[in-house]
């Protein structure tokens, strides 16, 4: 297929790689957010169902039951004694059974006990955790977008230049650096060597007699390096798709338009440029929650956070498998949510998706 | 610079990337003949030594010589890296193969639980994975791999989808050649190419997942030596022995940085459209 006329004159936007001319679809004008949201809740119900599927067959795969777990410690259990908890927890039922009686309860939230010697539902027990996970990975997210869209902006206008080259290769080791092992080695420099930084929990022992200021400052202290590390690896990605995104936006027609016209360059930049090349990144950052929550593992437990992360890392070891299989349904649910948001976000910012699809 | 200067540079990132995962290989290989001393050599009376000339990384908490152990886990954790990313390649070229080869239902579920398993935060399901199993060597690779094949699957099926309407694929059905033939000798192949790149990536995030999980505790069994376990040693020790937290880190980091320099060159090197877009003309 042959392109029309070339009028430009030849360069960077010749008519050889003319990109593909915009064309808003326009084909349904009832659209709206409201109809778009319902659309999108519609489509997120089979991958609910798949996720508990899916949860649920990690359970049972499993060798040895809970049954199994609770009494082979107790030589003096009998055959029947085990049959009649094997039918207290119906796992005498066949499977599909089992599968609907715990959709059921997990329908109310009803995650079942903890075997800690606790014995407190797993509900309770996550829920306590989730706020303190949260404002850390909302912290994070914040840091992330914060520091990694100007970052790709200035490597992308001035591309191949030694600015560019540097924050490139620190993309790549960032990429690279075990996240652990930088926490290491930050808490030996702040923590240990410079003693600038408390080095576990959230708060101190003296925390409670601390003023309203002194408690705030208290937390920052605390939460500074986890922040930050939970920040890095997003960042590095992040800052790398906006300057890919940012070079692809500048070599459009409507930039060279803007140009010809003889709009300054920074409004140029950041008022025609920035604002399309930012449009991805919003799913972008809906779709690394999931890192984001499985980085929560790693370092609330070298911090010793009481968060989710920690929660489930210390279910793992004591092989506690309501709690485990409740973080890990809640975990994608999770996640499944901050992807609708991250759509939800991507239509009110472009009428298009709206519109459209 | 001349935009030929820029890909040299580009070829020298990749370069240094197959310089480094080539020296990673040849260290593991020949580990028996390159450590020091035997990596589980126990020496009481030298436990935690700083780095010196008898050890030249230093000793762990029982006196054994770091330097051998970590040429020893190059050994762990390239074989957890290639052996979990053979798994997720299996796994994710023979979903990726049928849903894009027969479309219709088959594609619909085989995405539809693509995308179910991308929903899991992957360290979460691995490490869920995990509880149930002993922690071996073995499982570990086995667990990685199971949790890690949906990009593969997915790149497969783009490519299917497009390969099998091309005319050699037509050619090839119209001569009655059957289902299975043409999906391995006439369009695997032809698909193989971003494969190999997202397969040398992989190959990196395993290494990574497979230290951070012994460093947990939950990977590699203890007496084996691999990097993450060292770490562990250097967390418990951080406020004496920085050197146990300081060079297992740094191997991981080489290695990691190496495969992904090399497969980003190789990435780059395939794409013709990346090559445009830095300004040369094929």
């Amino acid at each position: 297929m042959r392109a029309g006329p070339c009028l430009r004159p030849v360069g960077p936007l010749s008519c050889a790689r003319r990109p593909r001319p915009f064309r808003p679809r326009i084909q349904n004008r009832s659209g709206t957010l409201f109809a778009y949201l319902a659309k999108r809740l519609l489509f997120m119900l089979p991958l609910l169902l798949g996720i508990t599927l899916i949860s649920f067959a990690v359970i049972h795969l499993a060798p040895g039951s809970t049954v199994d777990l609770e009494t082979s410690m107790n030589p003096r259990v009998s055959a029947e004694a085990r049959e009649r908890l094997r039918h207290l927890y119906g796992l005498d039922q066949p499977l599909h059974v089992q599968y609907g009686r715990w959709l059921k309860r997990l329908a109310t939230l009803d995650l079942g006990e903890s075997f800690a010697p606790d014995h407190r539902p797993v509900k309770d027990k996550i829920l306590e955790r989730i706020p303190v996970t949260l404002t850390i990975e909302l912290l994070a997210l914040g840091l992330i977008f914060a520091v990694a869209v100007p970052l790709g902006v200035a490597s992308a206008v001035r591309q191949y230049s030694l600015f560019d080259k540097i924050s490139t290769v620190v993309v790549f080791v960032g990429f690279a650096i075990p996240t652990f092992w930088l926490a290491l080695l930050l808490m030996i420099l702040f923590g240990v060597k410079l003693g600038w930084l408390p080095i576990s929990g959230i708060r101190s022992l003296d925390h409670d007699s601390l003023s309203a200021a002194g408690k705030i400052a208290d937390y920052a202290r605390h939460l500074a390096l986890p922040v930050f590390l939970s920040a890095f690896g997003g960042l590095a990605g992040l800052s790398r798709y906006m300057r890919s995104n940012m070079l692809e936006v500048i070599r459009q027609d409507y930039i060279t338009t803007a140009r010809a016209k003889g709009l300054p360059e920074n409004d140029v930049i950041y008022r025609h440029a920035l604002r399309n090349a930012l449009l991805p990144v919003v799913t972008i950052l809906g779709l690394s929650l999931p890192a984001l929550i499985g980085g929560a593992v790693i370092f609330e437990s070298i911090f010793a956070i009481p968060g989710m992360g920690q929660l489930f890392y210390q279910g793992v070891l004591a092989r506690d498998y309501p709690l485990i299989m409740g973080i890990l349904v809640i975990g994608a649910v999770l996640t499944l949510v901050g992807n609708l948001l991250a759509d939800i976000c991507y239509a009110l910012v472009d009428p298009r998706i709206r519109v459209g699809g | 610079m001349s935009p030929f200067l820029r890909d040299v540079a580009r070829n020298q990132l990749a370069a240094a990337g197959f310089v480094a995962v080539a020296i990673l290989a040849l260290v593991a290989i020949f580990a028996p003949w390159i450590a020091p001393s035997p990596p589980d050599r126990i020496d009481a009376s030298n436990v935690l030594a700083a780095p010196d000339r008898a050890h030249p990384l230093g000793t762990d908490e029982l006196g054994r010589d770091v330097a051998s152990r970590m040429i020893y886990g190059a050994r762990i954790s390239l074989a957890v890296g290639f052996v979990a990313v053979g798994i997720a390649v299996a796994i994710g070229i023979a979903i990726g193969a049928l849903a894009g080869y027969y479309g219709g239902w088959v594609d619909a579920v085989a995405m539809r639980f693509t995308d179910i398993m991308l929903c899991f935060p992957t360290f979460f399901l691995i490490l869920a994975v995990i509880a149930y199993l002993n922690p071996s060597i073995w499982n570990i690779m086995i667990v990685i791999g199971i949790t890690s094949w949906m990009g593969v699957a997915r790149l497969v099926r783009a490519e299917f989808l497009s390969l099998k309407e091309r005319e050699f694929v037509v050619a090839a059905r119209a001569q009655g050649v059957g289902d299975a033939r043409i999906i391995f000798r006439h369009i695997l192949p032809n698909a193989m190419a971003p494969v190999y790149v997202s397969a040398i990536l992989g190959v990196a995030g395993a290494v990574l997942v497979e230290s951070s999980l012994s460093f947990l505790g939950l990977g590699v069994p203890p007496p084996t030596p691999s990097w993450g376990n060292i770490l562990t040693a250097g967390k418990d020790n951080i406020e004496i022995a920085w050197w146990l937290s300081l060079y297992p880190g740094f191997a991981i980091l080489i290695t990691v940085l190496g495969y992904n320099l090399l497969g980003e060159g190789i990435r780059d090197a395939l794409d013709p459209r990346l090559r445009e877009g830095r300004g040369r003309r094929a």
